[in-house]
């Protein structure tokens, strides 16, 4: 298959010109967003594609854009936030002081939603959340907090659905089409870039929150990123994945166990 | 199990066949149970069916089944291998696709056609996946997911069903299938029931 070989192509070009690291993805889904840039980009090929981006660093961050799909909600799976209400925040109460990754955190939405439930549960003071990605243009939205109001309805109807204990309101100001979100939930918040396919630990957490990113890698990259988490989380230290990711398929179902299997909630053994 | 002549495809040995896709959309619920009503236990080929419905919300697809068919029937999770033996029902709210190692991925894109899972996404990571040992199956519903990914299958050299339209609950999905290709077979739900049975049967 003349594109089997220039996928193969193209995500090594990006790898040895940007060394963003693509070659561990699931095949059919990276396939499915380089077909959409192209189509975008205008590219006949992927090969016209593969020698545009090595020469325009504007179209590679274009091209960027499709490969790490930065989409996010807040509150997103209501029953994933009121879980670590409920279980995760009385055991995490009894640390002095708290760091919390959320790994592969997109535009920030999971960030926000994350400090809102720490504040009303009063862990936000002495906690520290690193949120890291390997898309600047998200972590700069990310770090700037404001999403667009239509969304709005929904992440209200969310917070209230994952326990959520004041207004929505309460945490953004509304100006035009866009909420600007409080801006002291960012205070004890530090936005990195950082990959979890080559990058490595970078401090000792008891919670790490990585949702939707593992199902874009392949059972060996999935293994990479879960041997991170495992060894950056403390003893006994709790890990959140997304509705429908496990550790059942991975080399690493043994060394955690489910605290809220229907959440996706594990802690290490 | 000696082969029925309607299998023969137009006189050309085939491929062997890897697994069974079916999807559909309006009226599926029904028309799946009525597909898969008595699979046998010892059904050699893994089977994997995606119906549009609600993002959220429970998946009481696998249950229904259960109830129906001799085999395991499961939600089909991510990195999980495909078996054989296994009826798979696509989760709600992720598109499923199916890796070149034959197991299974989820995704967030986009929806297509607004739905997410995607009928083509499936079909089209299949026709990748197994080239002509796919066989992919379309049957009722009211959008024209599908036909592009059955399309997919056909010309990776696999095997392509579709229900006849006046025998489906709603047609558009079928058609839309009848305007992009020639299936291998067109036939009500009952006749592809009795398909199924021989299409495990080995090939030669
Ligand atoms: C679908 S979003 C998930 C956002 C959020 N966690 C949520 O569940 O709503 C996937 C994110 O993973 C990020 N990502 C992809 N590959 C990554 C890697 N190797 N290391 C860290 N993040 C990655 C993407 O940039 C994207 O922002």
């Amino acid at each position: 298959m003349p594109d089997e070989i220039e996928l193969r192509l193209l995500i090594e070009a990006i790898y040895l010109r940007y060394s963003y690291d693509f070659r561990d993805y699931a095949g059919a889904s990276l396939k499915r967003r380089v077909r959409q840039a192209q189509a975008q980009l205008d590219c006949p090929t992927i090969s016209a594609l593969q020698e545009r981006i090595l020469h325009d660093p504007k179209a590679f961050m274009q091209l960027l854009q499709f490969l790490t799909i930065p989409v996010s909600e807040m509150f997103r799976d209501p029953g994933y936030f009121l879980a670590l209400r409920q279980q995760v925040v009385p055991l995490l109460h009894t640390y002095p002081s708290l760091k919390v990754w959320v790994a592969g955190c997109s535009t920030g939405e999971e960030v926000y939603s994350l400090a809102i439930l720490l504040r009303e549960e009063g862990l936000l003071e002495r906690t520290m959340i690193y949120a890291t990605d390997i898309n600047p243009h998200s972590l700069e939205k990310a770090e700037q907090g404001i999403f667009a109001l239509d969304h709005i309805r929904t992440y209200t109807e969310n917070y209230q659905r994952s326990g959520g204990k004041r207004a929505f309101s309460d945490y953004y100001t509304a100006a035009y089409d866009r909420a600007l979100f409080d801006k002291t939930l960012r205070d004890n918040v530090t936005f990195a870039d950082h990959s979890l396919a080559t990058d490595s630990v970078f401090a000792e957490t008891q919670l790490i929150s990585c949702r939707n990113v593992l199902i874009y890698f392949n059972r060996g990259l999935q293994d990479r990123a879960l041997g991170l988490f495992h060894e950056s989380l403390c003893h006994r230290g709790f890990l959140g994945l997304g509705s429908k990711e496990s550790l059942d398929f991975s080399g690493y179902a043994r060394q955690f166990e489910a605290l809220v299997r229907q959440e996706r909630i594990f802690r290490k053994r | 199990m000696s082969r029925q002549p309607q299998i023969r495809l137009r006189g050309r040995s085939r491929a062997p066949l890897e697994a069974i896709l079916v999807g559909a959309s309006a009226g599926g619920v029904e028309a799946l149970m009525n597909l898969f009503d008595g699979l046998p236990a010892d059904f050699r080929l893994p089977v994997v069916c995606m119906l549009h419905m609600p993002e959220s919300g429970d998946n009481l697809l696998v249950e229904l089944l259960a109830r129906r068919v001799g085999l395991a029937v499961k939600e089909a999770e991510d990195k999980e291998r495909l078996r054989g033996g296994v009826l798979y029902v696509a989760p709600a709210g992720y598109h499923l696709s199916i890796e070149m190692d034959r197991s299974f991925s989820l995704s967030r894109e986009e929806p297509r056609h607004f739905s997410r899972p995607s009928i083509d996404i499936l079909f089209e990571s299949a026709a990748d996946a197994y080239g002509a040992g796919a066989a992919g199956a379309l049957l009722t519903g009211a959008n024209e997911d599908g036909a592009a990914g059955l399309l997919a299958i056909a010309r990776a050299g696999g095997l392509t069903l579709v229900q006849t339209p006046s025998d489906a609950q709603v047609r558009t999905m079928p058609e839309a299938a009848l305007a992009l290709l020639q299936p291998d077979f067109l036939l009500p739900i009952d006749a592809m029931r009795t398909l199924l049975a021989e299409l495990d049967a080995p090939l030669c």
